[in-house]
């Protein structure tokens, strides 16, 4: 039988991985994952499975990355335009100047069967990942910490236009991504 | 003028994908909301849209659940 020190461990790598992708700093990240690893030894509890330990780390690691976005904010909310951004993603659907879709997009089937498959979720990941640092900690504040779009403005001081205009593109971005590597294969 | 219910009900399918993104993030307006659904009913290409959409949704919400415990065992976090 592990020890509650050794069980924490095994799971410093997964609660790394989140850290990083969410704050995309990996100082941050660091300082998120030990202070999530200091918090659970300091009230050790033991938990029937792996995966119960587990969702209750990341439930720590959720509340201490939002800590350091916050004390973080000034940093955090500044949103990197690129110049490629100016251009609207939505015209990456290709629309005519009519409004309409000049070819229909993809059909991606039945949702279901994309998300039996362990690979789509490898891609995801990296689609995730590659959404540029602003974007992505503002997706995955809603998405993995799952604030509400009023919490997200308050703690990067948005007006709420701002921030739909930049999860617009975020989704955006993810949906080209995941169309490419993903669907774009005709096999799948 | 009887073509004016219609118009401010009418969306393009620009229109109509702008409004099923926004969808994820926020609450749409009752005529945005209406015009959706029923564009959504005329359209062809439009509802491909609404099932990626729809799928990322739920591919997000099942990576919230056990993003490493991917494989087909869907009810891993379970205890």
């Amino acid at each position: 039988m592990a020890t509650f020190e050794e069980q924490l461990v095994e799971h410093r790598v997964y609660l790394m991985r989140f850290a990083r992708l969410q704050l995309r700093n990996d100082a941050w990240a660091e300082d998120a994952v030990s202070e999530t690893l200091l918090a659970a030894l300091s009230k050790p509890q033991s938990f029937g499975n792996r995966s119960q330990l587990k969702t209750w780390l990341v439930g720590i690691l959720k509340h201490k990355v939002i800590d350091l976005i916050r004390s973080n904010a000034r940093e955090v909310s500044l949103p990197d335009y690129g110049a490629d951004d100016e251009a609207d993603e939505l015209d990456k659907l290709a629309f005519q100047a009519d409004g309409h879709f000049a070819s229909p997009p993809q059909d991606w089937g039945d949702p279901q069967q994309t998300l039996a498959q362990s690979q789509f979720f490898k891609v995801l990941d990296a689609c995730v990942e590659r959404l540029p640092p602003a974007l992505g900690r503002l997706f995955l504040m809603r998405e993995w910490l799952e604030l509400s779009c009023e919490e997200v403005c308050k703690e990067l001081s948005l007006t709420p236009t701002n921030l739909y205009v930049q999860l617009h593109r975020a989704r955006l971005r993810l949906r080209e991504c995941l169309a490419i590597h993903w669907f774009g294969t005709p096999t799948r | 003028m009887p073509g004016m219910k219609f118009t401010l009900l009418r969306r393009t399918c620009k229109q109509a994908a702008a409004l099923l993104v926004a969808r994820e993030d926020r609450a749409l307006s009752l005529p945005d909301s209406v015009a959706l659904r029923l564009h959504l009913m005329a359209c062809k290409a439009c509802p491909r849209l609404e099932n990626q959409i729809l799928t990322m949704r739920q591919a997000m919400a099942q990576w919230r659940q056990a993003p490493d415990e991917k494989g087909g065992q869907a009810g891993s976090g379970q205890p």
